[in-house]
């Protein structure tokens, strides 16, 4: 079929747009730095004042790429879950790591007040409580996978990993219960989301998963494809259901699970950005798809960030409510001016 | 052309479905060429069975050239490109169920009996000697069952493809099939539908207090 032309030219205006989007977002910050500075700092060249460069190479940039890092890997993983579970509800949070992530961070946090000091589970810091919602998040899918080997339904999958969140939630509501105010606080911060706490090496090891994610989810296109026929018409085609799927919810885990686990539970992304791109591209292709909700994904979480930066300079909006605050009317426009939902 | 026929429950769709892998079998052996199936990978066996099946597929919003292409998976490379022979083949499945007019068409705007051909048309296009097919006239009216099933007889006398399938048209597939296998409880019969007919083999299919088989004109009376 004569159909790869067109997608071309979107994928460059795309790409256009991601790099724009990229610039216009290490412009703004906190402090307020002329956009020709902006441009020497990274281009190497001395700037203005000394701590610009500092500021663009030690803040913002990693910032960014931490935007583009978490935005693609949760939308690529939002798109796996929807195909794997052919439910357009399924986000890539379907299978309890976001709970899992939420309940690591919260026995870090708040879990030495529940046993009354007995335990101390050492300092709360940016680098444990990612170590910590990693642990909880690779716990809780390390459950699900064990489930998954003993059923063969896909569905029963789905409602496990609904009932595992149920589960954490209700582990985390217990400890919010004891905890002390102070310690409420630091939590419901860390479920707010931030992008900016990571160093070089942090991101790094976040590219690093994130490519491990997207080399295991574009070997699986093949089977991706045939699953939108449905398991049994994939398997007549030739398609190792069980490795597929264990291969999806590995893909799933690493993307989602490290994007959660250094930035946060990030809301909405997820679920949205696919079936965003699936109204704009109008097709099922994971050939096309996979791609496309990836530079979307990126692209929507750098205008989340920029939004979340720009009105009260000083301040820094919970990056968790704005993605769903611009999200949620996107897609809403978007089923409404098709009248019809593309899946 | 074979026909499965029998009453509901007997076993007919678990019988398709076990041969073609779907599900797994309970008891017993299958041999394909004389291999067991169970160690055909499903690779392999993809080359060599391709299935329709009742369930609706999951995504209608593929093109019906998209769908039809994916029965080439089997012989694609590992991200699905296809050949200039692929496209052949896809091509020729959908000129074979003529739905060349529709091919650019979602699936969400074809009817039933449209859809049911596309489903023919990807197994066609999957290459294999042996189709089976669960109920392939279900949800149609008479007319286009008697159309499906009539291209189903084309395709099978043209390209000397084995074509099995369930169904529940035990009339119309008395006329139009090769063999008819009939499922029985304790006891199953094989043969040309003149031969089964000759040998009363439909007479007790159903109780005859309410259904009759004519012999004479093949067809079922209703008792008042």
């Amino acid at each position: 079929m004569p159909q790869s032309k067109p997608y071309s030219l979107y994928f460059i205006l795309l790409i256009v747009v991601l790099l724009t989007c990229f610039l216009v977002n290490i412009s703004f910050g906190s402090v307020s730095i002329p956009f020709t500075e902006v441009v020497h700092a990274i281009l190497g060249k001395a700037t203005e004042k000394a701590s610009w460069a500092y500021i663009i190479w030690d803040y913002r940039i990693p910032k960014s790429l931490t935007a583009i890092l978490v935005g693609s890997g949760l939308a690529l993983s939002g798109l796996l879950m929807q195909t794997l579970f052919r439910n357009p509800l399924a986000g890539p949070f379907v299978l309890g790591i976001s709970s899992g992530a939420s309940l690591g961070a919260a026995i870090l946090i708040m879990g030495a007040s529940l046993f009354n000091g007995i335990f101390t589970f050492g300092i709360v810091n940016d680098i444990s409580l990612a170590l910590a919602s990693s642990i909880g998040s690779f716990i809780v899918l390390l459950a699900v996978m064990v489930v998954a080997s003993k059923i063969k339904d896909t569905m029963a999958l789905l409602i496990i990993g609904l009932m595992f969140g149920s589960l954490t939630a209700a582990v985390v509501s217990v400890l919010s219960y004891f905890s002390t105010a102070e310690k409420l606080q630091q939590y419901i911060y860390w479920s707010f989301g931030s992008l900016g706490n990571l160093s070089w090496q942090q991101l790094l090891l976040l590219f690093i998963i994130t490519v491990i994610g997207l080399t295991i989810s574009i070997l699986s296109i093949k089977p991706l494809n045939s699953l939108l026929l449905g398991e049994n018409y994939a398997r007549s085609m030739g398609v190792n259901i069980k490795r597929s799927r264990y291969s999806i919810i590995i893909a799933t885990g690493l993307l989602a699970g490290g994007a959660t686990a250094f930035a946060g539970p990030i809301a909405f992304i997820g679920l949205a950005v696919p079936h965003l791109t699936r109204q704009i591209f109008n097709t099922t292709d994971h050939r096309i798809l996979l791609p496309a909700v990836m530079v979307y994904g990126a692209i929507l979480m750098l205008i989340c960030d920029t939004i979340a930066q720009w009105p009260a300079s000083a301040n820094v909006l919970p990056i968790n409510a704005i993605t769903s605050i611009i999200g949620a009317p996107i897609v809403i426009w978007l089923l409404v001016r098709k009248r019809k939902m593309v899946f | 052309m074979a026909a499965i026929i029998g009453v509901n429950g007997i076993g007919k769709s678990t019988l398709l479905r076990t041969l073609g892998k779907v599900q797994p079998k309970l008891y017993g052996k299958i041999l394909l060429n004389k291999t067991p199936l169970e160690k055909l990978s499903h690779l392999k066996l993809a080359t060599e069975i391709s299935v329709v099946l009742t369930e609706p597929i999951a995504s209608k919003n593929l093109t019906v050239w998209e769908l039809v292409s994916l029965g080439r998976q089997p012989y694609t490379n590992w991200i699905g490109t296809l050949s200039e022979v692929d496209k052949e083949k896809v091509n020729a499945a959908i000129k074979m169920v003529d739905l060349t007019s529709l091919k650019l068409k979602k699936c969400y705007e074809l009817s039933d009996g449209q859809l049911q051909k596309v489903m023919i048309a990807r197994a066609l296009a999957q290459d294999t000697s042996i189709i089976l097919m669960d109920e392939p006239t279900s949800h149609l009216d008479l007319y286009h069952k008697v159309q499906i099933l009539k291209l189903l007889q084309d395709i099978a006398h043209k390209t000397r493809k084995t074509i099995l399938f369930t169904t529940h048209e035990i009339e119309i597939a008395i006329q139009l099939c090769d063999k008819m296998l009939i499922l029985e409880k304790g006891k199953s019969a094989f043969g040309e539908p003149c031969e089964l007919i000759e040998n009363k083999n439909f007479d007790n299919l159903f109780p005859s207090d309410t259904i009759t088989f004519d012999g004479n004109t093949g067809a079922f009376r209703v008792n008042r």
